[in-house]
């Protein structure tokens, strides 16, 4: 239409002339110009944008790309150590095979009817995540941990009506900024300090700092640092005894060995499915999940979409829908709780998989398995000149802080010898917590074989000297 | 012998399949519980680890120690693959159906070859806090996907960091927030103003940013209405926040006005183009004055849709607004690409790391096989198929597109059955559960129902002629349908994968059931 010579593409069935005029002719128009009608002729675009040539063919695209994509050095041709939020580890080959369906990869919004699948197997997640966190009220999930923790923490300040948030300084320092960013002017963010040698809360600041005006306190457990808060019944009484609401982020992955928030007084659990099936995706397969006690008051703050059981005409058949649908953007625009929409339904989909494939011995040995392994590297960096490890005391899962300030070696010098090693040290902590300046934050899981961890001291050692 | 290819077509017309959906029955997950069974095993650590390691369970605080397993389910592999594969086919994805009925949302193909470079391990296996000299492949997708959606948008900087369109919009939500306050008007600037057919996170995102939303209907054109922008706006706006074309798929034609009048009162213009598939090539943000907009890069920009989700918003900035941006953003030396942090003025960080990286890669890949041209193309097609689908549901009976009578419309319409309903007493939405039967989604409209017993369709250019013209039989079949037998389209869905449903337990706190935990306590009866 633009140029007399037709443009055809493989995914323009329409692009055909005859198709073409034949369907202009049925609208009654010349040409399609005439659809832009309502468009000023100031606004139209004179000539074409200036875009780099087209690669139509599927050959010439997938050059284009691998050749780009060829720069890239995966974590399965180096040896990573890097967590921080998004985490290697094992990813079932069902998991995939089930988020490559183009029945849930290219679904949308259908009713409870046509999409009967989507709302069962976002049901049944919820349901996993259930089980695994002793909580009866899971939601379909929002775009990641971070946002899970900034909409809990506004939840409990409308629960509250309180002005005010304590936050543990050990969550992860982006996520601190994402919750600075979502509560502004909405929740005060007020950071808790941490004790120094074992990275627990610090309860006399806490409690220093909880007041009539306080709607939540929230930590992390383990935290960023990888520590294990283990007074996590003293926090919550001292929460509660302010009426606050107590908050905790937890990674699933640990809930195989270690106890669910709620046992020890959580009132908000959120987190993020990512290590539960989901590829690291540079970071693209995060997805935060959000559950309470089955409570009207919490069940009516959540923004997410929420997926209940109910029954159909006929007999014995299970039905879904839409539970408390009052309450949503959807419904409601402004005067609904915060907004929904598109967020990460696939990997939500994809984390029960993972979870009715893991059962409950799977998930206890990968914890297990988690602790065992970075307890062994930990003693071993331990040994090598001038290391601490762990720089923390307190127990610690999956992550551990290391401390090289008595090596006399920069973290980024040792992380980039590491890297000529073809090995991906753990994320440098001096830009995040001054007072663990030159230490940095090492990442073991399940797909770590002694030999790598053996791989990872010697290394240390040839570069510490 | 009978020629059974003359039985199934009539006159020219499609038939209408004789479609009915998966219906496998499928328990719930906790019920294919058979106690030993595995799903997958887990690499145990070697015994040097173990016995250097210790007991590590007695290590952890007191209290710390998970006492009871959780109740999840122990179901072998092939169990656990033929459920789901169940649930998959229980699914009407895109690629299946003729997916017109979802408008808004620019259901259009997603072509195969961009899933297979994403899933690439090159991809898949990247940590995002990797050394920058070994991200340097997907760093550079990302700059050189920016440099095409500036010339897409005419915006100066973009952030790839939304997960999805609504956070997108509260991105730039947050900068005009951060705008107004870094210039000591913030306490001052607390109005919104965005028009009732703009998706409603404009309006619901604006409000957790802390804004007073006020709302523009259409004026008796069906335009959005500018003698009630001129009442709103003053020196309480912060800006206004809309799309264009708007939910109805009529384009605004005085945007130039409405982001004049914003901007002379003080005000920034941030342009929701969270769909902007009728568009591309044909008239971009920055010409129509706006300061900031969006793209849904699964919708405009092909990439699957995840059953909602994982997608990305991508957000383009003015020049001098590039300073309020999310950090990282993505730069290039002249040598390699790295990642700049150094923004003051950031609103800070809104999604980990760096947003959905296998979407952007996707969303990049369809913009380089189209090109400048096909992007064009795509927009036109999407158009005629638009305006081509508009003429035909307009002669079905019970019919009508509200607002701007006898104008064309952009990439999608929404429709009324006002008529249909008086004449029949049917639904809009038991229209659509109807056309359930004959294996087509259809969809409404977004909360309030401002036209009345809407249905909104948008079929992109990814459908052909003979496609259209199957859902406009399907839909012209529905409503001969009210009409002869209203008690067959009120009942229905008769061939889908379940009956009607019972909404009441899902508004009812004493009975709804988010888990099946929630279910056999408060349903079935069974102890906490």
């Amino acid at each position: 239409m633009s140029q007399d010579k037709p443009f055809i593409h493989p995914y323009i069935p329409n692009s055909a002339p005859g198709v073409k005029a034949e369907m202009l002719k049925e609208c009654g128009v010349e040409s399609v110009d005439e659809f832009f009608s309502d468009v000023p002729e100031e606004l139209r675009l004179r000539g074409e944008l200036q875009l780099p040539p087209p690669l139509p063919s599927e050959e010439s695209l997938r050059r284009h790309l691998e050749r780009i994509l060829a720069k890239n050095r995966t974590c399965r041709e180096n040896l990573s150590f890097l967590g921080g939020g998004c985490y290697q580890h094992q990813v079932p080959a069902v998991c995939d095979e089930i988020n490559r369906r183009s029945e849930f990869l290219t679904a949308y919004a259908g009713e409870p009817y046509d999409d009967h699948g989507r709302f069962q197997a976002l049901f049944e997640t919820a349901s996993l995540m259930g089980e695994l966190l002793e909580m009866e009220m899971v939601n379909v999930p929002t775009y990641d941990g971070f946002q899970a923790a900034a909409t809990a923490i506004r939840m409990a300040a409308r629960m509250t009506g309180r002005p005010k948030a304590l936050v543990a300084r050990t969550v992860n320092p982006d996520k601190l900024s994402k919750i600075r960013d979502y509560a502004l002017g909405a929740v005060e963010i007020m950071t808790i300090g941490f004790e120094g040698r074992t990275g627990e809360l610090d309860l006399a600041e806490l409690k220093k700092g909880l007041d009539q005006d306080t709607a939540a306190v929230y930590l992390d457990n383990p935290s960023f640092l990888g520590t294990i808060e283990g007074r996590g019944r003293e926090i919550a009484e001292a929460a509660h005894r302010a009426g606050a609401e107590m908050v905790v982020g937890v990674d699933p992955t640990s809930l195989g060995v270690l106890t669910p928030p709620v046992r020890y007084g959580a009132d908000i659990v959120c987190g993020d499915l990512q290590p539960l099936g989901m590829h690291l995706n540079f970071g693209g397969g995060q997805a935060g999940f959000i559950a309470t006690r089955d409570e009207e008051r919490y069940v009516m703050e959540y923004p997410s979409r929420l997926f209940g059981l109910a029954p159909t005409r006929v007999e014995g058949e299970y039905g879904f829908g839409d539970v408390a649908w009052e309450r949503t953007s959807f419904a409601l625009r402004e005067k609904g709780r915060e907004w929904v929409g598109t967020a990460s339904a696939l990997w939500g989909i994809t984390a029960g998989v993972y979870l009715a494939l893991m059962g409950p011995k799977g998930m206890a040995e990968l914890g297990e398995g988690i602790l065992q392994r970075s307890r062994y590297l930990a003693l071993k960096l331990n040994q090598l000149a001038g290391v601490r490890a762990p720089a923390l005391k307190g127990a610690s899962f999956k992550e551990f802080v290391v401390d090289f300030r008595e090596t006399g070696r920069r973290v980024a010098e040792i992380n980039a010898e590491l890297l000529e090693r073809g090995i991906f040290g753990g994320l440098s902590l001096s830009p995040l917590f001054p007072e663990l300046e030159n230490c940095a934050l090492y990442c073991v899981t399940e797909v770590h074989t002694q030999a790598d961890l053996d791989g990872l001291a010697e290394a240390l050692k040839e570069i510490l000297g | 012998m009978r020629d059974i290819t003359k039985e199934r077509s009539e006159n020219g017309r499609p038939v209408l399949r004789r479609f009915h959906q998966a219906r496998w029955d499928e328990p719930i997950i906790f019920e294919l519980h058979a106690p030993g069974e595995r799903g997958i095993m887990v690499s145990r650590p070697e015994e040097g680890i173990r016995e250097a390691a210790g007991d590590v369970l007695a290590g952890l605080p007191q209290g710390m120690r998970r006492e009871n397993p959780p109740a999840l389910p122990e179901i072998a592999q092939p169990r656990v693959l033929r459920h789901y594969l169940r649930l998959s086919q229980e699914n009407l994805g895109a690629d299946l159906n003729v997916d017109v009925g979802q408008g808004t949302c620019t259901m259009k193909y997603s072509p195969k070859v961009n899933d297979q470079l994403a899933a690439s391990p090159k991809v898949a296996a990247l940590h995002p806090l990797q050394p920058r000299e070994t991200v340097q492949g997907m760093l550079e997708v990302i700059y050189r996907f920016e440099e095409i959606l500036k010339e897409i948008s005419g915006m100066d900087r973009f952030t790839f960091q939304p997960a999805a369109g609504s956070q997108a919009i509260w991105v730039n939500a947050s900068i005009i927030r951060a705008f107004h306050a870094a210039r000591g008007e913030g306490e001052q600037r607390q109005e919104m103003i965005t028009t009732i057919f703009s998706h409603p996170s404009n309006a619901a995102c604006a409000q957790t940013a802390g804004f007073k939303i006020i709302t523009l209907y259409p004026d008796q054109d069906g335009y959005p209405d500018l003698e009630a922008l001129k009442a709103a706006v003053g020196p309480r706006t912060a800006g206004i926040m809309m799309t264009n074309p708007e939910d109805t798929g009529i384009f605004n034609p005085k945007v130039t006005e409405f982001t004049r009048l914003v901007h002379e009162a003080g005000g920034l213009c941030s342009y929701d183009q969270a769909n902007a598939n009728g568009i591309l090539g044909i008239t971009r943000a920055r010409e129509a004055g706006f300061d900031l907009c969006h793209f849904n890069l699964h919708k405009t920009f092909s990439t699957p849709h995840g059953c909602g989700g994982p997608g990305a918003g991508v957000c383009g900035v003015r020049e001098d607004l590039a300073k309020f941006l999310p950090v990282p953003v993505v730069e290039f030396d002249g040598e390699s690409y790295w990642l700049n942090h150094d923004l003051p003025l950031s609103i800070g960080k809104v999604r980990s790391f760096h947003g959905v990286a296998p979407v952007i890669l996707k969303a990049y890949a369809w913009c380089r096989s189209l090109g400048a041209r096909g992007l064009k193309e795509a927009a036109e097609v999407a158009v005629l198929n638009n305006n081509y689908l508009m003429k035909k549901m307009l002669r079905i009976k019970g019919c009508s597109a509200p607002f701007a009578p006898g104008r064309p419309r952009i990439e999608q319409v929404r429709y009324s059955w006002e008529k249909l309903f008086e004449e029949t007493g049917v639904h809009s939405e038991e229209l659509g559960l109807r056309a359930a039967d004959y294996g087509v989604h259809y969809w409404t409209s977004h909360h309030p129902f401002i036209v009345p017993e809407p249905c909104t369709l948008e079929p992109t250019e990814s459908y052909s002629k003979a496609e259209l013209d199957e859902y406009l039989a399907i839909i012209e079949q529905v409503a001969r349908e009210a009409y002869s037998d209203p008690e067959l389209v009120k009942t229905a869905p008769h061939n889908s994968t379940v009956h009607t449903i019972d909404h009441e337990p899902l508004d009812d706190p004493k009975q709804w059931a988010t888990t099946w935990r929630a279910y056999r306590r408060k349903v079935a009866g069974e102890g906490g």
